[in-house]
């Protein structure tokens, strides 16, 4: 068994085990920590994938931000100054019965399909030839992207201050 | 028999790729249908999006998508990003308004 094979099986166990455990945790902050796990293997994954640009973003983004950004929401919606963040579970029964009928008809599907597989030469590195992308033919998303994430910092600022400045005349 | 499934469990290839992604997708399908939580949700809706990342990534790895996978890879990465902050913010004003997250709780349509 080559070494490869023996990563691709560890980041899986990791990805999937540690996506299970915050799914199934009975603490919010346990399931934070989890995702953070979760998403660095998933970046692991990116990296057998040879994408390494993808990886380094995945990592920067999502366990630098994003998941920052979770445990500030969850520090800050916690009730009282309570140690115990509650995580209920309701509708136990028919959410295992449709993400499992999910799982088995994607898996299924996956593997009867016929896909065309065909060995892509691999570059030891992606970062240039995604920049010529993204400045050449891309070019019109990647701007577009651009306005949306101005748009979406000014959204989540004007939401915020308002709330700030209700709270403070409410007062 | 055995031999075969041992010669495709040694060599991951495409399809070990996509099952993990959709085992990925389950959980994460899973969190959103049963949590009462909003946050537990939208961390749900961050485990679909990386679940279709990897389908993407596997597939420019194996197939004619080359380098468009990427692409198409790291936009989902910052439309994300864009979606958590405006959720996140969204959350915190609705926390401010009716003192919970709990899905249960909140039906009011014209505050």
């Amino acid at each position: 068994m080559e070494f490869t094979t023996l990563l691709f099986y560890l980041f899986s166990v990791v990805t999937l085990g540690a996506a299970a455990v915050m799914v199934f945790s009975k603490n919010i902050v346990h399931s934070a920590f989890a995702l953070m796990f979760s998403l660095i293997g998933v970046a692991a994954l990116y990296v057998l994938l040879y994408a390494d640009f993808m990886a380094a973003t995945q990592l920067l983004v999502y366990v630098g931000g994003i998941l920052i950004l979770f445990l500030f929401g969850v520090m800050l919606t916690s009730q009282g100054n309570t140690l115990d963040f509650k995580n209920v579970t309701v509708n136990i029964v028919p959410a295992t019965l449709l993400s499992l009928s999910a799982a088995v008809l994607l898996i299924l599907v996956f593997l009867q399909t016929d896909w065309v597989i065909s060995e892509q030469p691999q570059p030891s590195e992606t970062v240039h030839d995604l920049g010529m992308l993204l400045m050449g033919d891309y070019i019109l998303p990647f701007i577009s992207v651009g306005v949306l994430l101005l748009i979406a910092i000014i959204g989540a600022i004007l939401m915020s201050t308002r709330l700030t400045e209700k709270q403070a005349g409410g007062n | 028999m055995d031999f075969a499934v041992a010669q495709w469990l040694a060599e991951p290839g495409l399809n070990h790729f996509l099952i993990v992604s959709a085992l990925l997708f389950s959980l994460g399908l899973m969190a959103v249908l049963s949590k009462k939580n909003v946050i537990m949700v939208l961390m749900g809706v961050e485990l679909i999006l990386n679940s279709a990342n990897i389908n993407f990534i596997a597939f420019s790895r194996f197939t004619e998508l080359s380098l468009e996978g990427h692409m198409i890879g790291l936009f989902v990465v910052i439309i994300a990003a864009a979606e958590a902050a405006v959720a996140l913010a969204i959350v915190l004003n609705m926390y401010n308004r009716f003192r919970t997250i709990h899905l249960e709780d909140i039906f009011t349509l014209k505050g």
